[in-house]
């Protein structure tokens, strides 16, 4: 029964919502606004369930002395000090939701937007940064011409990054742009098209799958 | 051209030179040398600033048309789907947008798909609408729909139900009768909806679930490493793209071309163009020296 009841929901409620896109019946309609409607509610316990997950896991890495189990306090300080400042103002009164009546609280908050501003985005801004090191010397090592295809790929890459100097005058430059742009809609957009149109038919296997019981490995192994 | 200007010129020059005198060697560069150049070819631009002419892309230009052809008082919304990784490239452009709708006397539906885009949407309403648009009123001219989670669910819900999903603003303040969202149903009721993102959910989640189902023009700023996947959408789904830097430096150089009093106004997106072009020039030299070196150590190894 553990098993057999969500595999029953699964497949009426994967059932209906494919056979309802076919059914223009207000009834219909109604019954995919309501399922509609419970899917954010979904996201925010998933948002709970994902704030459970890493507390316990990075405390269950302190408890235990795991290797670097050190940054885990780290991980754990910067949850809660963002949701605690999240929750208050700037004089530390405690407000469950945001209103016009009170200054700087949540995002408004000045210890929320110091964080933000001198802790999270220098971080996230140093590991985008790294990249431009890395693709330098990657492209240096890496990008040769090797074989036709190679060869081919080099050179849509080069025209690419051609158009963005400005070094080459206007006919050149036009020129550069327009084959980039032609780049960039044709083979590129005909290569994307393909990959969407695949995926969706490997979305459309998988869901069915799922649907009928075939695929179960979302309910564990056990 | 500055001192500076031709000090940046010097030693990217120099360091181009170099490599190429130890590649026509077949000598490799050593990697530690490449990271010290770039760091450089990066560092020394925004020092000393260094900028291009920019000319609008079609795909630029079809967005800044669009909210040029609108007429005054047409609503837009703005999605914040990004981070701080990538705001250097799509904040720019948010920023610029913000400052070309409400220039042009549009009103601004602001919200976000991803927890961190409401900060950086404060960063728009607190640097660019008190200081250019001190007469910009909230919910008259602006209203902060804010963070809401959920990812496709919300595009779900206010692709038929607006005012469900969102009964007040981010501060409470009841949605219902504000001016700002007068006659807004559905998402699919805006003239416009812009997001800017390149994550997920992001531009392309929005085509799915709620351009293309509701018919409502929608155009995306993107991080560039995104924006090819968003190519096949154009031009049916989406009217228009920005594209990374560039795209946000090309919608700058049109708004700042045809407005005046913003001639002077902060633009990050060609500031941050000069260290990006440097940087592809210097990458670009990588590329070709790279495969000087292992056509040489071909031969040498064919005649060996």
């Amino acid at each position: 029964m553990k098993r057999q009841l969500p595999f029953f929901l699964v497949f009426v409620f994967g059932a209906f919502m494919a056979i309802q896109y076919f059914v223009p019946h207000k009834t219909s309609e109604a019954i995919y606004e309501f399922f509609i409607d419970i899917l954010p509610i979904i996201g925010v316990f998933a948002l709970a369930l994902g704030i459970w997950s890493l507390t316990k896991v990075s405390v269950d890495k302190i408890r235990y002395r795991r290797e670097n189990w050190q940054y885990a306090i780290f991980t754990l300080l910067g949850l809660f000090l963002m949701i605690l400042f999240g929750f208050t103002d700037e004089n530390w009164g405690f407000h469950w939701r945001m209103s016009p009546e009170v200054a700087g609280e949540g995002t408004d908050n000045p210890n929320f937007r110091l964080l933000f501003n001198y802790v999270m985005i220098p971080i996230q801004a140093t590991m985008f940064a790294l990249l431009a090191f890395f693709i330098a010397s990657a492209s240096y090592r890496a990008f040769r011409a090797r074989n036709l295809l190679a060869t081919l790929l080099l050179i849509a890459a080069l025209i690419l990054m051609l158009r963005f100097t400005p070094f080459f005058g206007d006919w050149i430059g036009l020129r550069l742009s327009e084959t980039a742009t032609w780049l960039m809609n044709v083979p590129n957009t005909a290569a994307q098209r393909a990959i969407v149109m695949g995926v969706g038919l490997g979305l459309v296997a998988t869901a069915l799958k799922v649907v009928l019981g075939i695929e179960r490995d979302y309910m564990g192994r056990g | 051209m500055t001192t500076g200007v031709i000090f940046t010129l010097v030693v990217i020059g120099g360091a181009l030179a170099y490599f190429a005198w130890r590649s026509l060697r077949g000598k490799e560069i050593d990697r530690r040398l490449i990271f010290l150049v770039i760091g450089a070819t990066v560092a020394l631009p925004l020092i000393f600033p260094l900028e291009f002419e920019h000319q609008p892309s079609p795909l630029v230009e079809r967005i800044y048309e669009r909210i040029e052809a609108l007429p005054p008082g047409s609503q837009i919304l703005l999605s914040y789907d990004f981070d701080p990784g990538m705001a250097p490239e799509v904040q720019p452009m948010a920023d610029v947008i913000t400052r070309h709708v409400l220039a042009r006397g549009h009103r601004i539906a602001f919200m976000s798909l991803w927890a961190t885009g409401q900060a950086q949407l404060n960063q728009t309403l607190n640097n660019v609408i008190p200081v250019d648009f001190p007469e910009a009123e909230i919910e008259r001219d602006w209203v902060n729909l804010g963070f809401k989670a959920g990812n496709e669910g919300v595009l779900r819900v206010i692709a038929s139900d607006l005012p469900k999903m969102f009964p007040t603003d981010v501060e409470g303040r009841p949605t219902a009768g504000m001016p700002a969202l007068e006659g807004i149903r559905s998402a699919g009721d805006f003239d416009l909806v812009i997001s800017f993102g390149g994550g997920k959910p992001g531009p392309r989640e929005w085509i799915l679930f709620v351009a293309d189902p509701t018919g409502v023009d929608f155009a995306a700023g993107t991080a560039a490493v995104s924006a090819p996947e968003l190519y096949p959408y154009y031009p049916n789904q989406m009217l228009g793209l920005m594209g990374g830097a560039k795209g946000a430096a090309e919608y700058e150089t049109a708004f700042m071309g045809q407005y005046e009093q913003f001639a002077d106004m902060p633009s990050p997106g060609r500031r941050i163009m000069g260290p990006l072009t440097m940087a592809h020039i210097v990458i670009l030299a990588l590329i070709v020296l790279g495969n000087v070196i292992y056509f040489r150590s071909r031969r040498e190894r064919g005649t060996a």
